[in-house]
């Protein structure tokens, strides 16, 4: 199978570093992975060609890069599958994360972030005689979380990182579900309060934008967007809710429960608070130009058709959880 | 073709030139709709953040009414198509979850039997209507004009809930659809990025550096105007572009159009009968380009 790799170069010891796209012509097995046919470029065609890669089954995380734009695991990426009609495959660095040499990423960062949501359990009170003991039920819904093999493909494709640099990020805070959700963690009730009230902080869980790109690039099924949900409601159902983000899927809850559809006149202000006035006062100019191009929501919110279904279902969701 | 119409909270009030624009286009290519009774908010995925089950429960209550009516759901709103088919996914692919949910919904005499499905009015263009009739609908062919796609993140991912697998075109289809009209698709790397919408009231400072990034990056590219199939979108992408700007500290002006207001225009409708005044960027430069204003 003839393949055309095009693979983004950068070597900042050149004497004018810039990157640059560089295609190789390669011939391959049919069943075979990117990764076989970038190294088979680095054995055959240019030895100084820059990449990260070990076990080759996707067990290691080393060899994330973007392939036709994407984060994936080289190793686990058909060839055949990525070509386009003219055969052609596009290789780049992982995003984010700067680039040290062609597909060679600076992995720092990422690992400040993961060390700084404290990897590792933290029981209170005595400690048992025994080993901690949790139960297979508490412990299953983990499984997918500790799939986890730190490739850096969630960060890789984050949309918040790559506008903002100090966001905790998908890979960490994924990471730090594992810990809040362990029932040996913390208080034994399954949420560790001091671990949510650190996340609950700017560049924490709140500033993702659930745009599923890293349930999308991730490799093992971690679907860290996922862990990030499932942190807010943690943080909620704490009490945790002095935050926009608290508010507003507060507000949004209720506005829905008790009509059926949303009141976009109302959600941003109860999602501010309303006694925020700096934000407040945010939001007129944006209602100026609204209401002068006729762009305003609805001044009276009508209920649906038949809105005591909605609540009474509501209802019954949430006498269902609390017995 | 006849379809069960689910227009979104958006389309009737952020952004309310999207609702008759959506239905005006419809009725003059022939696709009937039919409104879901009583249809609700899809809990957009913020919902989904206080109880995943509240967003099922209602969701299951919609899929089951079109279920009824033997209808497919047609929506307008690439995070309505996303959080419908998230929760359709979830509630086919499970039996005992999909019980669970009937469990809610069986006081209400509604039972959701797991055969609904949810199509964007630019799936149903491309799938069920096909390029070849739509091509016979455009008497203003946008030859000069070209278009950046903005997909809506809901739309696009994650791909195993929304059926990319089955129909990859989807993958392209803003681009079809642009080419068909005639126009030129601006291929830009933010096309399948997130608006930062969600996080307005959150981080502001970041929702906006994401609106700057992807309307310079079409601007620059030569964009004429963006087109994007989601209102949450919009509400970003027009709405607070003049705030982008501002903290990208520069010029950008970049029209952004719902779906059924470029094909509309494309048909031949006047822009004010498609709300384009109501738009906080002007349109007035494309319309010029286009002919539909002098």
């Amino acid at each position: 199978m003839d393949v055309t790799l095009k693979i983004r170069r950068f070597d900042p010891e050149a004497d004018r570093p810039d990157s640059y796209w560089q295609e190789f012509p390669v011939s391959v097995a049919d069943n075979a992975t990117v990764l076989d046919a970038l190294i088979q470029v680095r054995e055959q065609d240019d030895g100084t060609l820059s990449l990260r890669c070990s076990c080759r089954s996707s067990i290691c995380g080393s060899c994330a890069v973007r392939i036709n734009g994407h984060a994936a695991l080289a190793c686990k990426t058909s060839a055949a599958d990525s070509m386009d009609s003219e055969g052609v495959i596009a290789v780049e660095p992982a995003g984010v994360m700067g680039v040290i040499k062609d597909l060679v990423v600076n992995f720092d960062p990422f690992w400040q972030k993961i060390r700084q949501v404290q990897p590792y359990l933290q029981p209170q009170g005595p400690e048992p005689e025994g080993e901690y003991i949790a139960s297979n039920e508490a412990m299953l819904h983990l499984s997918g979380v500790t799939a986890c093999i730190m490739c850096g493909a969630c960060v890789s494709d984050c949309t918040v990182l790559e506008v903002d640099p100090n966001f905790l990020g998908p890979a960490a805070l994924a990471k730090a579900y594992r810990f809040t959700a362990d029932p040996r963690d913390g208080d034994a009730t399954g949420v560790s309060r001091s671990r949510l009230e650190q996340l609950n902080e700017a560049t924490g869980m709140w500033d993702c934008t659930r745009c599923n790109e890293c349930v999308q690039a991730c490799p093992k099924g971690v679907a860290p967007m996922d862990r990030i949900m499932a942190l807010r409601e943690q943080a909620i159902e704490i009490g945790l809710g002095n935050t926009n983000g608290a508010r507003h899927a507060e507000a949004f809850t209720e506005m829905v429960g008790q009509t059926g559809r949303l009141d976009e006149l109302r959600l941003p202000i109860k999602s501010v608070g309303m006694t925020n006035i700096p934000a407040l006062i945010g939001f007129v100019p944006v209602g100026l130009r609204a209401l002068t191009h006729g762009k305003l929501p609805p001044l009276m919110h009508r209920n649906v058709e038949n809105v005591e279904q909605v609540r009474r279902l509501f209802r019954r969701v949430e006498q269902s959880q609390s017995s | 073709m006849k379809y069960a119409f689910f227009p979104g909270c958006v389309s009737q009030g952020g952004c309310p030139e999207l609702y008759p624009a959506a239905k005006l286009i419809c009725q003059r290519l022939g696709i009937e709709l039919e409104e879901i009774p009583g249809w609700t908010c899809s809990g957009a995925g913020v919902l989904q953040e206080k109880n995943q089950l509240f967003g099922d429960a209602l969701n299951a209550r919609m899929l089951a009414k079109a279920e009824q009516m033997g209808l497919t759901i047609l929506t307008i709103c690439s995070t309505c198509q996303g959080v419908m088919s998230q929760a359709n996914h979830r509630l086919k692919g499970d039996p005992d979850y999909l019980a669970r949910i009937n469990g809610f919904l069986a006081e209400e005499g509604i039972e959701y039997k797991g055969t609904a499905e949810v199509k964007h009015l630019l799936w149903i263009l491309i799938e069920d209507y096909g390029m070849d009739k739509l091509t016979e609908q455009v008497t203003r062919p946008l030859g000069n004009v070209r278009l950046a796609p903005f997909y809506g993140c809901y739309i696009v991912r994650p791909t195993e809930a929304l059926g990319i697998e089955d129909h990859p075109e989807r993958q392209t289809s803003l681009e079809t659809l642009i080419q068909t009209l005639g126009a030129t698709a601006v291929d830009f790397s933010g096309k399948t990025r997130c608006c930062g919408f969600p996080i307005l009231t959150i981080n502001e400072k970041n929702s906006m550096a994401m609106v700057g990034k992807h309307t310079s990056e079409a601007k620059d590219l030569g964009a004429d105007a963006m087109v994007t199939p989601c209102p949450l979108c919009h509400l970003n992408l027009d709405g607070f572009q003049p705030k982008a700007a501002s903290q990208a500290q520069r010029r950008i002006e970049l029209p952004i159009l719902h779906l059924p207001q470029i094909i509309g225009l494309a048909m031949g409708i006047s822009p004010s009968e498609l709300g384009l005044k109501r738009h906080i960027i002007s349109t007035s430069p494309l319309e010029v380009k286009l002919g539909a204003r002098t």
